[in-house]
């Protein structure tokens, strides 16, 4: 494979994107992640209001796949409800998976459809879906909360 | 010898990755295996397989012979006294696990000490932690300087604490590869009586190892490491430890006779061996150590140095590349962690394996140490003498390149 096939211009891009490479003062819930294997390290940040993700920020380091996967679904899931980010997250992880392959279907995905192709590179997959299990764990945690 | 020889032996190296020779810089993890290693285990397999120590057929003969004939290569290998201190395990890590439960659960107590150093191998680490907590005893580490990554000489003085009852370290760490001698350590832990473990998976496939003049109790180590099979491994212990220390794993082969309610078990190295035994994995170990031996360990430690000062000289021309631990060759084993400013190490090794280079990243299990260093992961080339002077130039070639693959224009 040819190595731009990987690090396309779009995932260079977002890798050094630092729009929500931030702190969050006061944030309504926080999640850490971690590839113990690779080192990759991050901590989600997400302000909540009336069921809609106000803002969302992380900290943290790893490789350009997962920096960019994290910027992608930031940009993303910033002014959504909880619901739309929940299926967001499922369809991201499904797409990864190789479940959800229809392109018509992963638009809705924005920035982040460019990723598909990681599902045929088995050990890059840590690195794309970090940020979305994360968040898959605070959306887990903020539902479990509502119940109560 | 040459090295173009040496490759012939080698049918992986030919192969090619997107039109590029593979180039294999990942030796420290596992290494390659030569042709007369492969037919050693196919040979076996085809005239001599059986199940060793039973039966008194021709083939149950062969295999114990083979079994049996590859515990004293490995004897004569590491210059044990005798072929009663050669215990088989899977691997280095299961010597060590084999150590902690049949030594270190039985003979430490709260108030003892282990020391290691911040250095080891998570195999020489995540065992000890089990130690203190089944017995209360405590860890300790030596720690290193941080610039240079030798042990700090302050630190050095734990080892005379008579609390310190086991002394653990890697001969060589698998990060740092540093080159250090470890005799006036191991002296220094016997004179109050500590036992001395000596990891050598990092040193036995590299350097001319003799655990009578080392003087060392344990010494543990792997095979793939040095040309072997993975899933065979040794552990060396000083034949006074082995005989009062309990049995690791229970079963056939390492008894002496079972009774209802009871066993006595077999005399060394068969008390520590229980279960039909790995014997192709002991033949590709004799076979190895033969090949290695036909090699000749000092042309293995000149070659690795050659290609060490290479490309340790041109990484410190490449201004966003920065060596972990010291980067003098004199100092180093072959063996170079490194990391690349602005570039993960996961996106250094990717971008390198699509030209065919193949390093590791990642702590390399050595994650205290990576904490310690205040590093999260690095890069790392490993070097086997296999290797060439034209495959260091070409990863440095390509490790100049790596910033401008990810987009910055230096």
């Amino acid at each position: 494979m040819d190595i731009k096939q990987l690090y396309t211009d779009l995932i260079l891009e977002y890798n050094q994107d630092a729009t929500n490479r931030r702190t969050i003062e006061n944030p309504t819930v926080h999640e850490h992640g971690h590839n113990p294997n690779c080192g990759d390290d991050i901590d989600i940040s997400m302000v909540v209001e009336n069921g809609v993700i106000k803002d969302i920020a992380y900290t943290g380091s790893g490789c350009a796949i997962s920096q960019a996967s994290t910027a992608m679904m930031m940009e993303l899931v910033k002014g959504r409800t909880l619901e739309e980010a929940r299926h967001l997250v499922n369809l991201f992880l499904g797409m990864i998976r190789g479940d959800v392959t229809d392109d018509s279907q992963l638009e809705e995905l924005e920035a982040a459809c460019t990723l598909k192709d990681i599902s045929k590179m088995p050990v890059r997959v840590k690195c794309a879906v970090l940020a979305w299990h994360t968040l898959d764990m605070i959306l887990d945690r903020l539902g479990k909360d509502k119940k109560k | 010898m040459n090295t173009e020889i040496i490759r012939k032996d080698f049918p992986i190296l030919k192969q090619e990755v997107n039109g590029h020779p593979i180039v294999y810089f990942d030796n420290a993890a596992t290494t390659q295996r030569p042709e007369p290693v492969l037919r050693a285990v196919y040979n076996y397999d085809i005239t001599g397989n059986g199940n060793p120590h039973r039966g008194a057929h021709v083939l149950a003969i062969s295999a114990s012979q083979a079994y049996d004939g590859s515990k004293e290569t490995v004897r004569d290998f590491i210059h044990a006294a005798s072929v009663e201190e050669i215990i088989y395990t899977r691997n280095a890590t299961e010597s060590l696990n084999l150590i902690e439960r049949s030594y270190a659960e039985t003979h430490l107590k709260k108030g003892d000490r282990i020391l290691i150093t911040i250095a080891e191998h998570h195999s020489n680490l995540v065992p000890w932690q089990r130690a203190c907590e089944k017995t209360g005893a405590e860890l300790d580490y030596i720690y290193v300087d941080k610039e240079t990554g030798h042990f700090r000489e302050e630190d050095l003085a734990k080892i005379d604490d008579p609390r310190v009852k086991i002394f653990s370290f890697a001969q060589v760490s698998n990060v740092l590869g540093i080159d250090f001698d470890p005799v006036p350590l191991i002296e220094r832990a016997h004179r109050h009586g500590a036992i001395v473990i000596m990891d050598g998976a990092q040193g036995a496939p590299h350097k001319h190892t003799d655990v009578q003049a080392l003087d060392c109790d344990f010494y543990t180590f792997s095979g793939h490491k040095m040309c072997a099979l993975t899933g065979i491994g040794v552990l060396y212990g000083k034949k006074a430890l082995l005989e009062e220390m309990e049995p690791f794993l229970r079963g056939g082969d390492m008894i002496e006779q079972v009774k209802e309610q009871e066993t006595t078990f077999a005399p060394l190295p068969a008390r520590f061996e229980a279960g039909t035994q790995y014997t192709e994995g002991a033949v590709s170990l004799a076979a190895a150590i033969n090949y290695l031996q036909h090699i000749g360990f000092d042309f293995i430690r000149e070659q690795e140095r050659k290609l060490t000062a290479r490309a340790l000289e041109g990484m410190k021309q490449i201004s966003f590349v920065h060596i972990v631990g010291p980067d003098n060759p004199e100092e180093k084993e072959g063996l170079i962690a490194f990391t690349v400013d602005g570039v993960h190490p996961e996106d250094v090794a990717q971008i390198l394996s699509a030209d065919g280079i193949c390093i590791r990243t990642g702590h390399h299990c050595a994650e205290p140490l990576h904490t310690y260093l205040g590093i999260n992961s690095t890069c790392r080339a490993s070097f086997y003498f296999y290797n060439t002077e034209d495959e260091v130039d070409y990863f440095l070639d390509k490790l100049a390149q790596v910033r401008k693959v990810m987009g910055y224009r230096d």
